[in-house]
């Protein structure tokens, strides 16, 4: 319900393009609220995140109310609400990993791409977030870039892994 | 029926009903932190588990249903610990903030702590502290307060239908939150408080009652809402003389628990700074008003009138009454008009919006009001909603509706030029060009009778004119209509199928269908429609305006209307006008008296000299406002008698300060015919009088004697003198009221009229020819310009914009356009633009959206910065003369 109208200067966030939500929500004929997961995790991969204009699409077509969708996307820690980048640092920081120095690994990675954990690098290349034990403690201290594991880090091996991408 | 054991007690019960229900018929307590009869049980918060016989785990009370031979203990020990060990979890993570909490006294959580004796928990050392926010309008927050019972988020999916809060986040974490976090204002959001109704903590409360007093030093007062005509059941909680917060009885009809925003969170004018507290007085309009003594004023008044009436007659003078008076106002006013100033010039402002129900309904089943009761929509199979934007006009009837379809799966047909809140609902919304709803209706009745859909019975045995309707409506071919009102063919034939496909079909209309030129005619088609697929008369159907205010249906029954007294006996019948003359002690005037517009046109002429304005400001919700100023403007002497300085008391000789609503007795008679009671809270504001008061004391000035202790003296006389309320006593009154005809004192009332015959014998099929609109769109004034209401403000707004919680969310108008429009005449939302009509110009921020249809604009007349009614116009309904808001021509450009 109108309480006031959105003016476009207004509207604040740019807003994503809706092109390739479209051609997602194209294979949808008729979706029901079964279908809402499988689309936001093709919105998040043809995005890299959750664009929320993209989401005042989706909820119109797949009848779900905005606030349910939202709540969906906080539920499951695979979704992002915010631009992410190209490519996505875990560190490790179970306690192995700990013990064996990633303290250290942590400090270099804010070092070389200026931004604590949580956050995406200003050119959208890299997001950084620590993770619970990676089950993979024989390789402490371990991180991941994307799908790919990188185990007895060093500072200096972590800075050339960094700067491979 | 089951029958079961619940602590050794025996109970019979549905199988469909939960132990808890059980439990309650038996008067057993059983504790809920997430249950509402309302909602369908979540078992959320297990604070309801019982022991059942032979199940290992406690079950959850309110979402077990009963079975046979069940023994249920509700008060075991593992029971006991079980509700200990849960509230002590709930209190390892709420704040301990009873002492400032103001919740505190009907908190549930606090409530059950101390039933079940839990001092602390011991799963924590320090509570959280508390987190309030009161960013929002109307609702303060507070999450470190939420329990996660759920209440408010399915009460928003379930009854608002909004769906507004979700569970967010997971763990630890998890909360209740809106959509990205955002306020509610931005978030969709309609402040009718459902979730603050039902949060059983501190977590979500009314902000304008923060820090005001504790619950139970409140006195909690039953009464009506003042808005619209659903006429809501309103509990005010008042201390020291001031409301602190408005709930409403869940178990009290018509809205069992439901508000909108205008009841809600619509009651802080009261306290305005601005309401008029002395009578003014002043010779001539051009002087500034001074103030007066009531002796003088009073005596002012009565020296003038009785001088208009000696020297120009009884028929110089008019009297207009309020929709939103009293009965008892409605039939004093009345009575003063003919018994002391023996005229039948008195109207009501049902006279711009409802007059043509009346008088389309009366022509057509013999009786003006609303067939069937409110609830009835919710076990209807088809609805049609007409010319009524439900959801902001009569918001708790909207939710009706919405139950109907979401949760009952009737059809819903939209007959609407607008793309309302009601289309995402419907199956068939019918987009007509404004002004064509005859031809539409006609259409459908084409349909019906040439595919044979008609009840045949009900017509041979119940209705007159059936050839003549035939014959006029056979031009109506499907083709012809779609050319006629826009909408597609199909559409046509598919809505008229499912209309007379059911034997519970109901229809439900507002002003779209009486604010136009023939706006008694599409009543009237409505009534055609109902008659011939016998769809009346029974539960589930019926005919039903949607009444604007409150008390419209009332102030008509009171016979504040030019042609009748009480429940539409006519002045020019001998027999009842016999009867009101003996009883009112003197001969009364016989000849119908002048309409609302036709007194402007005789004030214009010179000829009426004196009008007496009780709680109406047609300076600037009539149409044309400027015509009608000028008309005031030639009064020899205005009498006004008002809350507060409203655009019609500015050309007033004398205001007369009156009491709001919540300052007085009487009775308000909604939609559907419920007489019901509004009980003074607050006492009168220093200075002011009741309505009913300063009426008998000008009468009283005038030598007519006019005495009553009380407003239920009022009622005794109107049961007297009218059969249809023969039954009717203030103390018959008590509880939710009484619905008419009450023909005598055991009588129980009649919730649906028209049962085994009409009130006027046969129901009567009016065959009638479309007739256009006044003013059409042209090269000069291209648009359509269609006027209506918008949810948060009310007519003039002169209360609802005094009330700073609903001020905050909306504070101007915007005019809707049409994208293609929009974009022809290079305007954006947010704009300024200039409207202008063959009779006046304003300027107005533009909204650009596709709520509107192509070639047409809408506006609202809440707002006195946007005064739409200079713009609008020329036509009025060719038999009640209801100005047609709906349609007249303007253009748009922008500045
Ligand atoms: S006020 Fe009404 S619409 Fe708003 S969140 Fe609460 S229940 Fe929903
Ligand atoms: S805010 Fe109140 S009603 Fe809503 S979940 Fe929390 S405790 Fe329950
Ligand atoms: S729906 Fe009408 S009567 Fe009910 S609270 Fe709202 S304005 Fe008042
Ligand atoms: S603690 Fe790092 S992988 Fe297990
Ligand atoms: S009241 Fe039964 S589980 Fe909450």
């Amino acid at each position: 319900m109108m309480h006031k109208p959105v003016t476009a200067s207004e509207k604040s966030k740019p807003l994503a393009d809706l092109t390739k939500c479209r051609d997602i929500l194209a294979k949808y004929t008729s979706a029901t609220s079964a279908d809402l997961i499988p689309i936001l995790q093709q919105i998040q991969d043809a995005y890299g995140y959750l664009p929320q204009n993209v989401l005042e699409e989706i909820t119109a077509r797949v009848r779900i109310p905005l606030s349910k969708i939202y709540g969906v996307i906080t539920f499951y820690s695979q979704f992002s609400l915010e631009p992410r980048g190209k490519h996505t640092i875990k560190v490790c920081v179970g306690t192995a990993c700990h013990i064996k120095g990633a303290p250290d690994i942590k400090k270099k990675i804010t070092e070389v791409l200026h931004i604590q954990e949580g956050e995406t690098t200003k050119d959208y290349k890299f997001t950084y977030e620590p993770v619970a034990c990676l089950g993979t403690c024989f390789l402490a201290p371990v991180m991941m870039v994307n799908e790919r594991y990188y185990g007895k880090l060093t500072t200096e091996k972590t800075e050339q892994i960094l700067k491979s991408y | 029926m089951v029958s079961l054991l619940i602590d050794g007690k025996k109970v019979e019960a549905e199988p469909s009903q939960t132990i808890l229900q059980a439990a309650q018929k038996l008067g057993i307590h059983i504790p809920t932190l997430c249950h509402d009869p309302r909602l369908a049980p979540s078992g959320a918060c297990r604070m309801c588990v019982v022991e059942v016989e032979g199940a290992r785990p406690l079950v959850a009370s309110c979402a077990t249903p009963v079975s046979e031979g069940m023994k249920v203990s509700t008060r075991s020990e593992s029971v006991t610990r079980a509700r200990k060990l849960n509230l002590e979890l709930i209190w390892s993570d709420h704040p301990n903030d009873c002492l400032t909490c103001d919740k505190t006294g009907e908190c549930q959580l606090q409530n059950f702590m101390y039933e079940y004796e839990v001092k602390t928990s011991r799963f924590v050392e320090q509570n959280p502290p508390p987190r309030p926010d009161d960013s929002n309008p109307g609702i303060y927050r507070d999450m470190n307060k939420c329990i996660l019972c759920g209440k408010c988020v399915r009460i928003c999916d379930e009854v608002q239908d909004q769906h507004i809060w979700a569970f967010s986040n997971r763990g630890m974490q998890t909360s209740i939150a809106t959509a990205f976090e955002k306020p509610l204002k931005d978030a969709g959001c309609v402040f009718c408080g459902h979730c603050v109704s039902v949060c059983p903590v501190g977590a979500l409360m009314d902000k304008p009652a923060a820090k005001k007093g504790r619950p139970w030093e409140t006195k909690k007062v039953r009464t009506v809402c003042c808005y619209c005509g659903v006429g809501c059941s309103l509990l005010l909680h008042v201390k020291g003389g001031e409301i602190l917060k408005v709930t409403a009885d869940v178990y009290s009809p018509p809205n069992y628990g439901s508000l909108c925003v205008k009841g809600r969170y619509g009651y802080e004018f009261y306290k305005s700074p601005d309401r008029l507290t002395s009578p003014l007085i002043r010779d001539r309009i051009d002087q500034p008003f001074r103030e007066a003594s009531w002796d003088e004023a009073i005596n002012l008044v009565a020296r003038k009138f009785m001088e208009i009436k000696r020297e120009y007659g009884s028929d110089a003078f008019g009297c207009l009454s309020s929709s939103r008076g009293t009965n008892e106002e409605n039939f004093l006013a009345q009575k003063f008009a003919r018994a002391v100033m023996g005229t039948n010039n008195m109207d009501n402002c049902a006279r711009v919006c409802h007059a043509p129900s009346v008088t389309g309904l009366r022509a057509s089943l013999g009786s003006g009001a609303a067939t069937n009761s409110l609830a009835d929509i919710e076990g209807a199979e088809v609805l049609i909603v007409s010319g009524s934007n439900t959801t902001e006009a009569h918001p708790v009837a909207a939710l009706k509706i919405k139950k109907a379809v979401r949760q009952n799966g009737a059809r819903l047909i939209v007959i609407d030029p607008r793309e309302i809140e009601l289309v995402q609902y419907a199956t068939v919304w019918l987009r007509l060009k404004p002004g064509t709803n005859v031809a539409l209706i006609n259409g459908l009745l084409h349909v019906i009778l040439k595919e044979g859909l008609e009840n045949e019975e009900f017509i041979r045995q119940r209705t007159e004119n059936i050839d003549m309707l035939q014959q006029v409506v056979a031009q109506y071919t499907p083709e012809r209509t779609e050319e006629i009102t826009g909408v597609p063919q199909k559409d046509i034939v598919r809505a008229a199928r499912i209309y007379a496909g059911t034997k519970k079909g109901m229809i439900v209309y507002g002003l779209g269908m009486t604010e136009h030129k023939a706006g008694s005619h599409g009543v009237m088609s409505l009534a055609n429609l109902a008659l011939i697929t016998g769809n009346v008369g029974r539960p589930n159907t019926g005919i039903n305006p949607l009444r604007g205010q409150n008390n419209v249906q009332g102030s008509c029954d009171m016979g504040a209307l030019p042609d009748v007294y009480t429940c539409y006996q006519k002045v020019d019948d001998p027999v009842a006008n016999k009867k009101f003359s003996e009883a009112w002690g003197c001969p009364l005037p016989e000849k119908p008296g002048l309409k609302e517009p036709q007194m402007y046109r005789e004030a214009l002429a010179g000829k009426l000299k004196a009008m007496y304005i009780i709680g109406y400001d047609p300076a600037s919700t009539q149409a044309n406002i400027n015509h009608v100023r000028s008309a005031m403007k030639k009064l020899d002497f205005l009498v006004v008698q008002e809350l507060f300085m409203t655009e019609t008391a500015k050309l007033a000789h004398v205001i007369l300060p009156a009491g709001c609503f919540f300052e007085k007795d009487g009775t308000f008679t909604n939609a559907e015919r419920r007489v019901r009671r509004l009980n003074q809270a607050i006492p009168l504001p220093k200075g002011t009088k009741h309505d009913w008061e300063i009426i008998c004391l000008i009468a009283s000035a005038m030598g007519y004697s006019m005495q009553y202790r009380h407003p239920s003296e009022i009622m005794d006389e109107i049961a007297k003198l009218t059969p249809e309320f023969a039954g009717i006593d203030f103390k018959r009154l008590e509880g939710d009221g009484l619905v008419w005809p009450v023909w005598d004192k055991n009588h129980p009332g009649t919730p649906i009229l028209h049962q085994d015959t009409f009130t006027r014998g046969k129901g009567r099929l009016n065959d009638l020819l479309y007739t256009p609109s006044e003013e059409l769109p042209d090269s000069d004034y291209p648009l359509y310009l269609t006027t209506g209401r918008r949810l948060y403000h009310y007519n003039n707004g002169s209360m609802s914009l005094r009330n700073p919680e609903i001020y905050s969310i909306s504070s101007e108008e915007f005019m809707e356009i049409h994208p293609d429009e929009a974009e022809r005449l290079g305007i954006e939302t947010g704009d300024t633009v200039r409207v202008r009509s063959r009779r006046g110009s304003l300027e107005v921020k533009a909204n650009v959206t596709a709520k509107s249809r192509p070639g047409c604009v809408f506006l609202s007349f809440h707002f006195p910065e946007t005064p739409t009614n200079v713009l609008t116009g020329p036509g009025e309904d060719l038999l009640a003369l209801t100005p047609e808001y709906k349609v007249c021509a303007v253009k748009v450009e922008k500045i």
